[in-house]
Order: structure tokens, then sequence, then C-alpha cells
């Protein structure tokens, strides 16, 4: 059975390379048919292998597949091989469960494109790329699938590449990653150097047998790597590009951007938690960047009218949840809100994605409400998505993922009070900006008419989505037994005197004061929201906000106009400069030096009689 | 003998073709076509046949031999020999050969006979540039592979083209001339310490030029190599040349006269003179971190199509430069491979223009814009082209510039780590090069013909070519590993 893994990513690339190679002639029925059978073939042998590896784990609880050797040279012989270890499971069978539902509803979403064999191409070559991502078995070719998910994020953000904005977003979003990427790549010459190997097993045990705790190699190598997490995932101070992105096709921004790479962060910090554990410096980075990024997306989420946007903002923030607990050394609490996570997020995109195709691609949520009667499938979709983001206790799988979170910032030994307090802020903040735009979109008089109604490729999704969206954090006690084999649980040391029942408490506490502000201002008295956002300082901080706190103005004049500023001044080249000046030096004395041949006899020989005098002098003086 | 016979293919074909066309022009191009294959079918009979004995062969000495006394008063031999790394340059040249003489198919119309003539006389310098061992015939193949090249940019280039063949000539003349002056200090210097008049190189190995001395003599062969490869800030002759070229001559000075640089770098300069190369490094690392941060953003901010690949070439050789002077198995190894896959993604995006500029008769980009609705399959594939350009992993030229950057990262570690910021300029230039010619409106309207079947074949080998150089670049890693591992006995940085 294990030596099926290769085919989990083989066969979305199969497809991707079918579909982009015949796109041109092939049918749309062809095209969706092979880009949903090739997920779902990916999906069945993925299940197939977790249910195998679930109910006889191999030797080690690891499976190791090795295809061939991709580069030789010397000690460096990286390899296309596949590693399997619990955290690989998770991570595979979320991507393709997900993916599969996603391309499901992209048949029915996309049916009227004209790009639509593409788009299923690119979308196949992204879950080929991400699948092998969280398979590789050695950091380069977790890099290739790194930069291939990077490629298809591109290509899909950018996918209706009529509109110069969709291409300037697109760039964007791979410009700005590959920042953090460069600093990647150098953290894998660190790896490389430090510990004579890039598989990551073997680097792993390597590093905890030789490098001391809080040691120069350990801190820059989880440092870089650290950056390269930053820029996919989206944290502070990389995070601009992800609200741009939403300029893809939806069903992208629910695989893409929500659901599966948008977390190649954390499973990167989470594979490499080791070298993270080696770094506690870096440990606390990780903890406050997902503290800050958490809080400072909340509010921009909080002051968008693009629907879409706001789910991108909240993204950013619950990515920032799972960086605060990788922070924390909460591992598998990580891993759990990313596969919760994924249920919700990627059904409140589908759900987002009903909506505006209903209302004819509008996207502004104050354009819309009401829509509880008209699309009760989006609106039963989006409660079950939405109580799960915010943490409804009790009942969804987001409030039990979020609650180990906020219980290990306070139990953990890199924990603290101030960490704490981050995540039950976020927790307020998460609730009140997610029923605003409940209210706001299902809510109060309905405005506008629907078009189109979802049809089963759409509604299939939503309901599968929703059920796991609540149903998926009953397992967490499960969860936990079943990755521990590959992450280690955390440290429990309690510094705080708080209970875990205290904690859960206010963590339901907080989700009830985000729900009662929501319903006060979205309403209730909706007439206070707009009131609040249009006096001075309130203006000034919504406008603040929804600008994603100044951060794409700061970087478009530091970066972005300086560098193209000169690189337009120098387009001829100032080198070239001194060959021109040579060459016309060259040409001016030809000029000269030819005008005295002139054939008249008295310049010549006035010419001889002064060199002889000049002669002469030199002979003389010298 | 297959040395020799590699040279009289294409020196005969090229004259038969240049003899056919008087009569029949379509029978001039198959000559021409018919001569490169030849080449290209021996180089990969010789590749196959001798790949499993390269270990053993190359410690000793070559793949391939011949050794001919030419003037035995100044100690002058026609002697060509091969080993794995001459061996995959010359299968690169005629790879891109075969390209070349195809793209031009329909392109060139006036006076192809001369063309094909020419072309082939190129290739045959190129080739014996990389299997001459011997100093003297090394530098006439460096004028031979010259003056040809000058007549194609100035006869079929497009329209500042006198400008461009001159500037060329120049650079390239005078720089050559350093490096015959070097040449035979060399000599001088050999006959000096053993009484002995040779050209050869294992004989100039054994005599270097002693200690300090040797700088400038060093320098000699470094400019003559820097200029083509190009290093910053020898560069200005390179966009010019490249632009006014007609597309077979831009695949061939980007794809292999780059790489006669880079080979003659690795080749003579290091072992040559190892004293010398070492005091010099701090500096050459410096120009070759410099050449790639510029060259990337001059090309970011051209708007001429073939300029803009054109100062890529500065950008990716920069890392060539960077690896020889870091001189260690990992940062070579990553070089060669960036030198053939440059040659092939690079080779592939003029290709590309040069097809596009044949259907719009422009190479402006504003001109151009929203391309892929009208032509997608060319689009597509100058996207894999320009992808591979910014180091996608999978493709080629990833795997060299990873190598390069990792091994020198021993070495220079700062230097190494700008240099790892090129990748990223890269993505300016290729995702500008995107998105102006192909994505956006196509608000000229273009309605245009995708690629014909002979030009799908032509792109679709290279792109297999670097998927194939991307996935599994172990058969040429080997084929090339025993050459480096024998020059890289001279130990630059043994204490490090």
């Amino acid at each position: 059975m294990f030596q099926l893994l290769w085919l989990v990513p083989a066969i979305p690339f199969f497809g991707a390379a079918f579909l982009l190679l015949s796109g041109l002639r092939l049918r749309r029925s062809v095209a969706g048919f092979v880009g949903c059978a090739s997920i779902g073939a990916s999906a069945v042998v993925a299940l197939l292998i977790a249910a195998r590896y679930y109910s006889t784990p191999p030797p080690g609880n690891a499976y190791e597949q090795i295809l061939w050797t991709w580069i030789g040279v010397d000690s460096f012989r990286p390899q296309i091989g596949l590693y399997l270890d619990a955290l690989s499971v998770v991570m595979m069978v979320v991507v393709a469960f997900v993916s599969f539902f996603i391309h499901l509803y992209s048949t029915e979403y996309m049916g009227g494109d004209e790009g639509y064999s593409r788009f299923f191409g690119y979308m196949n070559l992204f879950v080929g790329s991400m699948l092998t991502l969280v398979l590789a078995n050695n950091l380069l070719l977790l890099f290739l699938g790194w930069e291939g998910v990077g490629l298809c994020s591109y290509l899909l953000i950018g996918f209706w590449y009529r509109d110069p904005a969709n291409g300037y977003a697109a760039r964007k979003a791979f410009i700005v990653t590959r920042v953090g990427d460069t600093a990647m790549t150098v953290g894998l010459f660190v790896l490389f150097y430090g510990l004579n190997t890039l598989h990551i097993s073997d680097m792993l045990r390597q590093a905890d047998a030789h490098w001391a705790r809080g040691s120069a190699l350990p801190v820059a190598a989880a440092a870089l790597l650290l950056g390269g997490a930053l820029g996919k995932s989206a944290q502070l101070p990389l995070q601009t590009w992800l609200p741009d992105a939403m300029a893809g096709p939806t069903p992208t921004s629910a695989l893409i951007h929500a659901a599966t790479m948008v977390t190649a962060g954390v499973y990167l910090i989470a594979r490499t938690h080791t070298i993270f554990q080696l770094a506690p410096q870096v440990m606390l980075a990780v903890a406050v960047i997902g503290a800050a990024t958490l809080i400072i997306a909340g509010f921009s989420a909080l002051t968008q009218e693009d629907i879409k946007r706001t789910l991108a903002y909240s993204t950013i923030s619950q990515i920032g949840y799972m960086f605060l607990a990788l922070g924390v050394g909460a591992w598998s609490a990580a891993l759990f809100h990313f596969m919760t996570h994924a249920f919700f997020k990627a059904l409140l995109f589908l759900a987002a994605g009903v909506v505006i195709e209903a209302l004819h691609h509008e996207q502004n949520m104050f354009h819309m409400g009401g829509l509880r009667r008209e699309l009760p499938v989006a609106f039963w979709a989006f409660l079950a998505g939405g109580c799960s983001l915010a943490g409804l206790p009790i009942v969804t799988a987001g409030f039990y993922s979020k609650d180990r979170i906020i219980w290990s910032t306070a139990v953990s030994p890199y924990g603290s009070w101030a960490l704490w307090m981050a995540a039950i802020a976020g927790v307020v903040l998460t609730s009140l900006y997610t029923f605003r735009l409940i209210f706001l979109v299902f809510f109060v008089e309905f405005r506008g008419h629907v078009t189109k109604r979802p049809g089963p490729a759409e509604q299939i999704p939503l309901y599968v989505l929703a059920v796991l969206s609540v149903c998926a954090g009953w397992s967490t006690g499960g969860f936990q037994q079943f990755v521990a084999t590959a992450l280690p649980a955390l440290g429990e040391l309690n510094p705080l005197p708080l209970s875990e029942t205290g904690s859960a408490v206010a963590a339901g506490g907080a989700f009830l004061t985000g729900l009662g502000l929501a319903w006060l201002f979205y309403i209730y008295r909706r007439q206070w929201a707009a009131a609040a956002s249009s006096s001075g300082i309130g203006r000034a901080l919504h406008r603040f906000w929804h600008s994603d706190w100044g951060m794409d103005w700061l970087y478009d004049r530091l970066f972005v106009r300086p560098v193209i500023a000169v690189a337009r001044l120098n387009k001829a080249d100032v080198v070239d400069v001194f060959y021109r000046a040579l060459a016309w030096f060259g040409r001016l004395s030809w000029r000269e030096l030819s005008a005295t041949e002139s054939g008249r006899v008295r310049w010549y020989a006035t010419g001889m009689a002064a060199g002889a005098v000049v002669y002469l002098a030199l002979a003389l003086f010298l | 003998m297959i040395l020799l016979d590699f040279l009289l293919v294409l020196m005969v074909g090229g004259t038969l073709a240049w003899a056919a066309s008087r009569w029949n022009v379509t029978a001039g191009r198959c000559i021409s076509l018919a001569a490169v294959s030849l080449d290209f079918a021996l180089s990969i009979w010789l590749w196959a046949t001798h790949g499993s004995t390269f270990d053993v062969l190359a410690r000793s000495g070559w793949i391939e031999e011949l050794d001919w006394t030419w003037i035995p008063q100044f100690g002058i031999h026609f002697h060509l020999a091969m080993d794995g790394l001459s061996l995959l340059m010359v299968v690169l040249t005629f790879f891109l050969g075969i390209v070349s003489v195809l793209i031009s198919w329909t392109e060139i119309t006036e006076a192809a006979g001369f063309f094909h003539f020419n072309l082939l006389w190129i290739l045959a310098g190129v080739t014996a540039v990389f299997v001459a061992m011997d100093l003297f015939l090394f530098y006439f193949a460096w004028e031979l592979m010259l003056i040809p090249m000058y007549f194609l940019i100035a006869l079929w280039g497009h329209e500042n083209r006198r400008y461009a063949a001159l500037k060329f000539f120049l650079f390239t003349q005078i720089s050559g001339l350093l490096m015959l002056v070097a040449i035979l200090a060399l000599y001088f210097a050999h006959h000096a310490a053993t009484g002995v008049f040779s050209f050869q190189y294992r004989d100039l190995l054994e005599a270097a030029v002693p200690g300090g001395r040797s700088i400038p003599v060093m320098l000699g062969f470094f400019i003559a190599f820097a200029v083509k490869l190009p290093a910053f800030p020898f560069h200005p002759w390179l966009p010019d040349a490249h632009t006014e070229a007609p597309t077979a001559g831009s695949v061939i000075l980007a794809g292999l006269m780059l790489k006669t640089g880079a080979y003659g770098l690795i080749r003579f300069v290091v072992p040559l003179f190892p004293y010398a190369v070492r005091a010099f490094a701090p500096i050459a690392v410096t120009l070759a971190v410099i050449g790639i941060l510029y060259g990337a953003i001059l090309a970011f901010a051209q708007t001429d199509l073939k300029r803009l690949v054109a100062y890529t070439s500065v950008s990716h050789l920069g890392f060539v430069l960077l690896a020889v002077f870091s001189w260690n198995p990992l940062a070579l190894q990553g070089a060669v491979v960036t030198m053939i896959c440059h040659g092939i993604s690079t080779g592939g995006l003029f290709v590309l223009a040069g097809i596009l500029q044949q259907r719009i008769h422009t190479r402006e980009m504003a001109r151009m814009g929203g391309l892929f609705a009208t032509i997608p399959r060319l689009s597509g594939a100058a996207m894999v082209f320009a992808l591979a350009s910014l180091g996608l992993p999978g493709l080629g030229d990833f795997v060299g510039e990873f190598l390069v950057l990792l091994g020198s990262w021993r070495v220079y570690p700062i230097a190494s780590a700008f240099a790892a910021m090129g990748v990223l300029t890269a993505t300016f230039y290729a995702l500008r090069l995107i998105q102006r010619a192909f994505q956006g409106p196509n608000t000229n309207d273009w309605h245009l013909h995708d690629l014909s079947l002979r030009e799908a074949v032509v792109a679709g080998s290279m792109i297999l070519a670097l998927f194939w150089l991307g996935l599994y670049p172990r058969p040429v890693i080997d084929t090339f590993r025993p050459a480096l591992d024998h020059l890289t006995q001279v130990n630059l940085y043994s204490r490090r």
C-alpha cells in the first residue's frame, strides 16, 4: 500500500500536464472530468494510505520512498524522495481531500469561463506541488514544491490576465513571497554546511545531537527558515500580498489562499521544529509575530467592505494563531488549527463564491443584505463556517482548535500573560468581524436580486465542508495522540494561575462579546457603526486599518518606487557612457588628426620645425 | 579523429550549403541542417558509448585526442582533445546549432547560402574553442568564431546592425589581443624555465609564471574571457549585439559564445594561474555579484524584448563568474549546469522573440500585450523559459544556480547571500516580460499564427531539455564531474 505513495503527487501532475498540453482542443466536460478525477484519484490513494498508516503504522512510524537521486555532487545528494509520518499524513489527507471538493465546486463555478481547461490545469499543478511540498523527504524537494505552489498562486491570481490589475496582484504575490524565499534559500545553505545534509529527519537528528541550544547556527538557520515561512504564510511583515491575491477566481482563494498554500509556512516550522526548539529567541519571535499578526489583521478585517478581502484578512489572522501556537511549542495545536481552518475557511470562501455569483459578481458587502431567505444554502454554510471561525463554544471545530492554542499560550514554558491576552483579544475581533460579515450579507433588508442559485456541484462541497467545520473538533484527543509520534507534546509548566476550564470560559466569553458587539453595531443600531467610522479619529483609524496599517504605502515608498526609479534612470546603462566616450574620443582625434593632413607644404614645414624645436628642448633640459 | 570530423563536417557542410544555395536555397538549408544534425548525432553517440568509462578515462587523460605537429619550429601543435566538460559543451553547441538552422528557415531569405556558411563556420569555431588544447590553436579558433559572427550581425541584423557589429568586433578583438599577449608571455616564460618552446596546454600548466608576475598575464586571459562572458563592467557590447543580431545570431551569442568565456575561465585561467587567481578573487567575486544584480535591474528597465533578454545574460553569467572564483566542486558543477541551462533557456527566449518579431515586426513590448489570447502556445512556451530564467525549481537553471550559491557560500558567504538576491531580482524582469508581452488587454488587436510545427518542435525540445536538466541532471553532472575533479586538483582554498 505504501508503495503507492508516489502516485499521490504524481496523478495531479499528470492531470496538469494533460490539461495544459492539450487544453486548447479539449471539450469542457472532458477538461472538468480530468481535472476532478485526477484529484479524486489522488485523494482516494491518500485516504487508503492514511487508513493503512492508522491501522498498521510502518516501523518507526515513518515510511520513506526514494524515487531517484536528484542531484549528486559529493556529499550534496538530495533525492526525489517522499516521507510519510503522522504530520505528513495529516497534511496530505487534508490537502487532497479539500482540493477534491474545491475542484468539484469549480466545475460549476468556472463553467462559463473561456479558460476552463487552463484553470483546471493550473489547479492540478498546484495540488501536485502542494503534495510534493508536504511529502518531501528533504528540504530541497520541499523547496521545489514550495516554489511550485508559489508559481500556481501567481498563475491563478492573474488567471483573468486581461485586466492589468490582476497581473499586478499576481506579481506582487510572487515577489513578496520570493523575498521570504531568498532568506529561506540562504537558510538551506546554513543548514547544509552545519549538518551536512538536507534530508529532513537526518538533519533534525544531527541538529539535536550536535547543536547547542541557543547557539548561533540554529538561531541563524531557524530565523532564515522563518523568513520563508512569513512570506508564504502572509505573516507580518510580509502579509501585504494576500488581500490583493483575492483578484483570483474564488475557488483559487479557497484552495490556495485559505486552506492549503498559505499554511505551508506553518508546515515548514512544524516539520523542522527541532531546529526551532534549539533557537528559543526565534521561537519567541514566532510567537510575537503570530500574536501581532492576528490582532493587526483582525482590525483590518473589521474595516473591509469587500467580502473576499474580509476573509483574506481573517486568514492572515487565523494563521497568526497557528504561528502563535508554533511559537509556544504547541506543535500539534498548530496542526490541528490548520486542519479545522482548512475546512471552515474553504467553506466560507466557497459560500462567498455562491453569494458573489448570485449577485452578478458583486463583492461589496454593503450592497448585499437579507440573503438569508434567497440563498439558504449559502447562509447555513456561512453560519457553520462563521461559527467555527469565531469559535462558538462546545459545538464547533474552530472552538476546540483555537482553545487548544489559547490554553497553550498560558501553560507553555514559552508562554506568557501577554500572549494569552492577545489570543483572547483576537477571539473578540474574530467573532466581531465574522458576524459583521454575516449580518451585513444575510440579515436586515434585501438589496439587489439573485440571478443564479448553486447547483449540485457547488452544494455538495458546501455540505461536506460544513459538516467537517463543525464535527472535526470532536476528535481533538485522538488527533493529538495520532500526531504525537511526529510532533513532541507541549512541555507544560503552567506559569499562570489559570485552569484549562478558566481559559475556555474566557474564550467563550470573548466569542459572546464579539457576537454582541456585532449585533449591536450591525443589526440593532446600524447608524452607530457608520457614525463611528465617519467622525474624526474614527475615520482616521478606519482608513489606517482599512489600508492594512499603511504597510502597502510604506513598502511602495521604501522599496518599489526607488527600485523602479533607479532602473528607469539607468535604462541606457551608465557603464556604456564610458565606452561611448572612448569611441567619441577616438572619432574626434581621428577628425582632428586627419585635418592636419591637408597637403599644404607650409603647414608640414612648420610642423617639422616645431617638432624639431620640441625635441631639442627635451634633449637639452632633461 | 572524430574531433576533426566534427570540424570538417561543419566547414565542408557550410561551404557546400553556400554553393548549393546558388541554385536552390532550400537545398542549402537542408545541407546545413544535415551537417549540424550529423555532428549532433555523432556527439550523442560519443556521449552514449563513452558514458560508462568516463571516470577511468578522464583521470588518465582524454576521451578523445588528436595531436599533430603543425609548426614544429615554434612548438605549435594541432592538438584537439576532449574530456567530459568539452563533450557537453560540444553537444550543447550542436543542439543549439540545429535550433539556429531551423529557426532561420523562413527568417533569412536574403543571401541565405552565405548566411549558412557563416553560421556553420561560427559553430566550427566554437567547437574548436571547446576542444583545442594548444594555446596557439585555441587563439586561432577564438578568432575564427569572431569574424563570421561579425558578418552575421552586420549583414542580417536589424536596424542598428552596423553599430552593434562594430562594437562587438572591437570589444572581442581588443580583449582577444590582450589574450594573445598573455599567451606569448606564458610561452616565453615556459621557454625560459625549460628551454622548450611549446604552446601545449599540458606543458604550460606545469610551467606557470612565478608569483606576483603572473597577475598581469592572468589579467590578459581574464579580460578576454570576461568580455565574452560578459562580466561587469565589460558587458556593454552584449545588449547591442544580441538585440541587433538575427535570431540565430542571438541564440549562438547567448547560448554558445558567452559559454566560451566561461569555459576559458574554467579551463585556462584558474589552472594556469592559481596564485594570481587567488589574489584577484575578491575583486572578481565582487564584479560577479555586481553583475548579477546590475544586469537584472537593467533587464527590468528595458522595453525592447530582445534587449531585456540580453541583459539577463549579464545577470546569469555573473553566477558562473562567482562559481569559478569560488573554485570548489559544488560551485563549479553548478557553473557548468548554469552554462548549459542558460544556453537553452535564454536561447529559447531569443527564439521566441525572433518568431514574434517575424509576426509583428517589432520588439517593443509596449506594442505587444495580451498576446496570450491569440498565440497561447508561443506565450506558454515563453512563460516556461521566463520561469526557468527566474530560477524555478524543476527547471534546469535552478539546479545550476543553487549549486553555485551553495558552493560559493563555503568560501564567500556574504557574496553568496547577495548573489542569492539575484534570484529575487530575476523575478522582477521575468514577470515583467510575461506581463508586458503576453498578458493584459490585447490593445493592438493582434490576430497571429501560433507556433508552426517546425517552431513548436524547436521550442518543445528546448523545454523538454530544461525539465530533464531540472529533474534528473545526474547524467550530465556525472559526465563532466571527472573533468572538473581533475581541474580542481588545483586547490585554491585548501585551508578553508
